[in-house]
């Protein structure tokens, strides 16, 4: 199983978003260049899963998030902490707005 | 057996569901229904509770600075500080502490200066790396990591699977092969920092605890110095072996805590849900089900309360905390499962904790030695003549 999320990216806007099925899992956002933005997960605590989480981060980004690539798992949290610790083995530094998660974020040395 | 409890047991138990109820549940109401742990602020708060009631570091021996409780009071403990919906695994979100790698207290004086005390301060994490991909039942004989020594240092070579907390830990307690003997004589104990060239946390391994994951290890030419290891050359299973005796009485406990909250919350709607024009708590079906939950409690609370005594009285209770540990997860599973039942659809939705301890409850029949390893356990006592 590869453990980066290696799907290709869609566009990100109300549309697209829209339909999504109202499921739990992770997902990356990014810019026009491909800059992640953000690395998050669609819990339970959203009331429509996927599609709540990414309107979210829609808000919370602005027009800077362009795209958007998702996994569906009931496994939502765990899946989310690998994601963020291969972002940080990658590149050093989680992005902007989740460096609070650095000190909470382990290890990880993939082959 | 006299399961009375003392008046200062009795206390204990009473301030500890006082605190789950009006500490930990509310809490949980905003969390995320995997969530493993609170807000840091929420964290320190409660923390700061359990220190002023003495109660931080459960598991510390008293002349650590625990609090020195007996193994049945402790069990008591852990059967209340699992009533929530994190409580199998997260009991309170480690708001009482942790004792670190109860290997760690046979360490030498430098070893503890090294890697316990700052554990016990909440400097340093250490993790307990014993299973390989060759298998985890039978660690003796599945070891293959191999150590071989080269002048000072020993170099390690080899991995580990299903390994918790080895991504954020300081230190790894890691069992490696050191001689030919391919069983249990042949397996030494080393302390590895985790900083050390070599290290490798190669991956994340996703369970049905979905907020928990386990890892697997890569040792690469890994040097760890002689005064690195702990105990004996070729003396490292009887300290792996120890840690896994211990474990069980609290490890059984703690599911009983999940077993006795969903039989509640069962029996409460039970009386409160009608279907075809009578309450279900008047359907036999329902009444049988009930039933047969609050045997399997009551069993398995008998059998850990008769393994902690026994422990407590300073005699043999290998056979008692392989029995506790036994019924006490399938006992915890099969209710847990019918009050699922008796939920009906509502209980598989995240709306209720009754999922999650559902998923949970099945990895501790295998977590700790699956049922068939304490089924021989008891076996070798039992017609080995050992078991009085």
């Amino acid at each position: 199983m590869g453990i980066r999320l290696s799907k290709p990216w869609e566009s990100l806007n109300p549309d697209t978003v829209a339909s999504l099925p109202a499921q739990l899992g992770v997902y990356q956002i990014a810019d026009d260049e491909g800059n992640i933005l953000s690395i998050g997960c669609a819990g339970a605590n959203y009331l429509f899963g996927m599609r709540s989480a990414l309107e979210y981060e829609i808000e919370l980004h602005g027009e800077r998030a362009t795209r958007f690539r998702f996994e569906f798992t009931s496994n939502y949290r765990s899946r989310w902490d690998e994601l963020l610790m291969l972002h940080l083995y990658d590149n050093g530094r989680l992005p902007v707005h989740q460096r609070d998660e650095e000190g909470r974020v382990g290890r990880l040395s993939p082959n | 057996m006299d399961f009375s409890l003392t008046e200062e047991q009795q206390m204990i138990v009473d301030t500890t569901r006082r605190f789950v109820q009006s500490e930990i549940v509310p809490l949980e109401d905003e969390l995320d229904p995997d969530a493993g742990s609170v807000a840091p602020e929420d964290y320190d708060r409660l923390v700061t509770m359990t220190r002023s009631m003495g109660f931080y570091g459960l598991d510390i021996p008293e002349e650590y600075g625990g609090p020195g409780l007996d193994t049945t009071t402790r069990a008591l403990m852990a059967i209340e500080m699992s009533q929530h919906r994190a409580g199998l695994y997260n009991p309170c979100y480690g708001v009482f502490g942790g004792a670190g790698l109860a290997q760690l207290y046979e360490a030498t004086d430098a070893q503890k200066e090294r890697w316990l005390y700052p554990t016990l301060r909440g400097e340093k994490k250490g993790c307990f790396a014993l299973t390989e991909p060759s298998g985890g039942s039978d660690p003796a004989r599945a070891i293959q990591t191999r150590g071989f020594k080269d002048g000072a240092e020993w170099v390690l070579s080899g991995s580990k699977l299903y390994i918790s907390g080895a991504d954020k830990a300081d230190y790894a307690l890691v069992f490696a092969r050191t001689s030919d003997d391919p069983g249990r004589n042949g397996v030494t104990a080393f302390i590895v920092d985790t900083d050390t060239p070599g290290f490798h946390v190669r991956r994340v391994v996703h369970t049905l605890r979905a907020t928990h994951y386990a890892t697997e290890l890569q040792f690469e030419e890994l040097r760890v110095p002689e005064e690195n290891i702990l105990g004996e050359v070729n003396g490292g299973f009887a300290i792996a072996n120890d840690r896994l005796s211990r474990q069980r009485i609290p490890y059984a406990a703690g599911c009983i805590g999940p077993a006795i909250r969903s039989q509640e919350m069962a029996i409460d709607w039970a009386k409160s849900r009608e279907a075809f024009g009578s309450p279900l708590a008047e359907k036999q079906a329902i009444q049988w089900m009930i039933v047969d939950n609050e045997i399997d409690i009551r069993h398995a609370r008998y059998c850990v309360l008769e393994a902690a005594q026994k422990a407590d009285s300073g005699g043999r209770f290998r056979t008692e905390a392989a029995m506790a540990k036994l019924v006490a997860t399938e006992a915890s599973g099969r209710v847990v499962d019918r009050c699922i039942q008796i939920h009906g659809g509502v209980g598989v939705t995240k709306d209720l904790p009754l999922e999650r301890w559902y998923r949970e409850l099945r990895i501790r029949r295998i977590g700790e030695g699956p049922s068939e390893v304490q089924r021989l356990i008891m076996a070798r006592d039992i017609l080995g003549g050992s078991f009085k």
